[in-house]
């Protein structure tokens, strides 16, 4: 009783496949790909007419905000979310309430999301309790399923904090997630430091504030041998940074986030607390570098960082309001019509940013279309427009400043672990 | 031009030169309704205008009551620190609460930049900007146009030095505006920690340097140092600033005999200016206050759907 996959343009980023494939699934794997697959008896046949059929994809910067903000968004809310927004897999940041700092938190957050329909990935933190100061009980979060470290929302500023960490965290393979900010550079600002911030009389955040501290931990990950991912890249300093440290041969890969391929920071004015996160929004030359670094490879992964707050906290002076947009539903349109429709990236190109690559940062073995691999694929079609708006959007929180575009690129099927968990607009 | 034909006065920068111009002429024939011994006029008969001020004002509040009293309007003032809001009220529901008892115009000061923009998106009535953060101060910068025009008949031309706290002015951010789309020459002036390189965007010099700036203005515009805007060392001591920058009776010495000195108080006395120079024939310090009341009259007037006085109707 599988399923066939018919008539799809197969993409497989990792073996750099792009051809017309059928796909046999049974049980939970991908049991065949080739030319003209027929259905044995009994198997479901889905004929996707064109459309494309990708790894499942993988989002590996997301906020559930369970436990403590169960109101704004919950490990299986969540993850009905990335199901319909073509993600089979998610990994949560652990700065919720308490913070995900021992082994009981991290297995909280497995058992949570086992009712949900797709695989969520925990991430621990680096410090006991996020407050950068001892390094957590990192092998015990490990062996309880942590695929990561990371004090997300928050940097380490301890240097020597940070050195042990990526030090420790060597022994059992997982990388070092850095939200790299230096704090008292960026003094409580409030978006982007130059002509715009000047202008709209908002403290700024220095593009440097981000830029130190990736320098520093990339200088950190050489001494101590670590595994560096630096999260939510916003700036064209910090490409840099990451491309020259890869070419000196550091262990030091990155993110970015569809915002920061996809809009500047003159959004601030139009859309206020929709258009502000941390990082914040750059320039347009910090844009035009993103999608730079994505292409040459200095990017590795794009990451959505979905973040939802209630509209009660969005809706007050932009002073007031927390950081971050959802990011989940307006993921694969924005890298369908920004990337690949108006920057000329390859489906290839464009989707080993959400599959392999974040797969392989964080060990999860996925993110492929091969024979014997966990059966997670996503259906998209990329001709298909779609009007960003409440009806579109089924998060909870719709703090985004996408309402109202129109954009391309249709999730028609998500399927994960072998089973459709989205298909015809629901989440099964 | 027949009226402003605006909703909102958010800033300075949605302003055309015509409309600036438009409300000083109805400013003259309003400063001439209220210096007179009945000082009333009905243009606002029936409208409720409420001050809303969540920074400490004296002058600015006061000034946009006794216009809209002056005007016929009802006018309350919603005392920031005895209302919901110290119960953790939003400035979107305090504002709802004011429109559901049909208040028309809304004046607010709001110590959080762009928060009349965001009011004004979501709301019904009319919202003028009483200074919102560092961002703007439009009705500042009306009036500071306004006073300059009366004394010396056009901004066009002149050289205006605005000194001090740059960064954190709303003043200077809509002064400057002003000016330049009347066709002055601008110039700011402070220490550069206080004077970011990306004021250059509004078309002026900057200099951090008062003295050699000080013989070629016309007119300068002394800014209050916001001590309580003060984030980490931006200036060493009061004492250094006061000597960099106070427009000292020595350093007024060495001004152009005619030139204007304006304050958009309230006034440190001794730091940024010195009581002579205050209180000099060179001040409008004071005539800029009697002016703020015209300027914000004719606003409310115009908002109102105003027409403009024919010339000479003022007089």
């Amino acid at each position: 009783m599988g399923i066939v996959i018919k008539n799809g343009r197969f993409i497989d980023p990792a073996s750099n496949t792009d051809d017309k494939l059928d796909i046999v699934i049974e049980k939970n794997r991908i049991k065949d790909i080739g030319n003209n697959l027929h259905p044995s008896s009994g198997d479901e046949v889905i004929d996707v007419k064109g459309s494309l059929v990708l790894p499942g994809l993988i989002d590996m910067h997301v906020h559930f905000r369970e436990p403590g903000r169960e109101d704004v968004e919950t490990i299986i809310g969540g993850s009905q979310i990335a199901a319909k927004s073509g993600f089979t897999s998610v990994c949560t940041m652990p700065n919720t309430s308490p913070v995900i700092d021992n082994q009981a938190l991290v297995r909280f957050v497995i058992m949570e999301a086992e009712k949900g329909p797709i695989n969520v990935f925990p991430t621990a933190n680096i410090t006991k309790g996020g407050k950068g100061e001892e390094i957590s009980e990192m092998g015990e979060l490990v062996k309880g399923g942590a695929v990561a470290f990371t004090d997300d929302g928050k940097p380490v500023m301890n240097s020597l904090v940070m050195r042990r960490a990526l030090e420790y965290s060597r022994m059992f393979n997982v990388p070092v997630l850095s939200h790299a900010e230096d704090k008292l550079l960026s003094d409580d600002g409030l978006m982007n430091e130059g002509i715009n911030s000047v202008r709209l009389g908002l403290r700024g955040i220095p593009r440097e504030a981000e830029e130190v501290m990736i320098a520093r931990d990339i200088i950190l990950a050489r001494l101590a041998h670590g595994r560096l991912h630096i999260c939510h890249v916003s700036s064209s300093g910090s490409v840099e940074l990451v491309r020259r440290g890869k070419s000196d041969g550091i262990s030091v890969t990155c993110e970015t986030a569809p915002h920061y391929f996809a809009l500047n920071d003159n959004a601030i004015e139009e859309y206020l607390s929709m258009a502000k996160m941390n990082p914040p929004l750059r320039t347009e030359f910090d844009r035009k570098e993103i999608i730079r670094g994505l292409k040459d490879g200095a990017i590795d992964v794009i990451a959505t960082d979905h973040a939802p707050h209630a509209l009660f906290e969005k809706m007050q002076e932009i002073e007031y309001t927390p950081f971050g947009i959802i990011g989940l539903e307006t993921a694969v349109p924005l890298i369908i019509t920004e990337l690949v429709r108006n920057n000329n990236f390859s489906y290839i190109e464009a989707f080993s940013k959400v599959t392999c690559n974040p797969s392989d940062i964080v060990n999860l073995g996925r993110g492929r279309l091969k024979h014997g691999e966990m059966a997670d694929i996503t259906i998209i079609n990329p001709e298909e427009k779609i009007l960003i708006d409440d009806k579109f959007l089924k998060s909870k929180c719709k703090n985004t400043p996408f309402i109202g575009q129109t954009l391309y690129g249709k999730v028609e099927y998500t399927i994960c672990n072998g089973e459709v968990v989205y298909a015809n607009n629901q989440v099964r | 031009m027949n009226s402003l034909n605006k909703k909102d006065l958010l800033d300075i920068k949605s302003l055309s030169p015509d409309e600036i111009m438009l409300i000083c002429k109805t400013a003259t024939y309003f400063k001439d309704v209220f210096t007179r011994d009945v000082k009333t006029v009905p243009v606002l008969r029936g409208k409720t205008v409420c001050t809303l001020f969540y920074e400490p004002s004296t002058r600015t509040r006061l000034s946009f009551e006794l216009a809209a009293k002056m005007l016929s309007a009802n006018t309350v003032n919603v005392p920031v620190t005895t209302s919901s809001v110290v119960k953790g009220e939003s400035l979107i529901d305090t504002v709802r609460t004011l429109e559901a008892m049909k208040a028309d115009y809304i004046v607010m000061r709001h110590e959080a930049s762009l928060a009349p923009h965001f009011l004004s998106q979501n709301i019904n009535a009319s919202v003028i900007n009483g200074g919102d953060g560092y961002h703007a101060h439009p009705t500042q910068a009306l009036l500071d146009t306004y006073s300059i025009i009366e004394a010396r008949g056009s901004v066009e031309g002149l050289h205006i030095g605005i000194i001090g706290d740059i960064k954190h002015s709303r003043v200077a951010r809509s002064d400057a505006i002003a000016f330049k789309k009347l066709g002055a020459k601008v110039t700011l002036c402070g220490p550069s920690t206080l004077l970011p390189d990306e004021f250059k965007q509004y078309d002026v010099d900057i200099t951090y340097n008062l003295d050699e700036l000080l013989p070629k203005l016309d007119v300068i515009n002394m800014l209050r140092i916001q001590r309580e805007r003060q984030r980490g060392s931006l200036f060493p001591s009061i004492r250094e600033y006061n000597r960099l920058y106070s427009l000292t009776d020595e350093r007024f010495k060495r001004c152009k005999p005619d030139i204007l000195v304006m304050h958009p108080g309230p006034m440190n006395r001794g730091i940024e200016l010195d009581d002579a120079v205050a209180d000099s024939p060179n001040s409008i310090i004071n005539e800029q206050v009697t002016n703020g009341v015209a300027v914000r009259m004719a606003i409310f007037y115009l908002l109102a759907g105003g027409t403009p006085f024919s010339d000479g109707e003022g007089n």
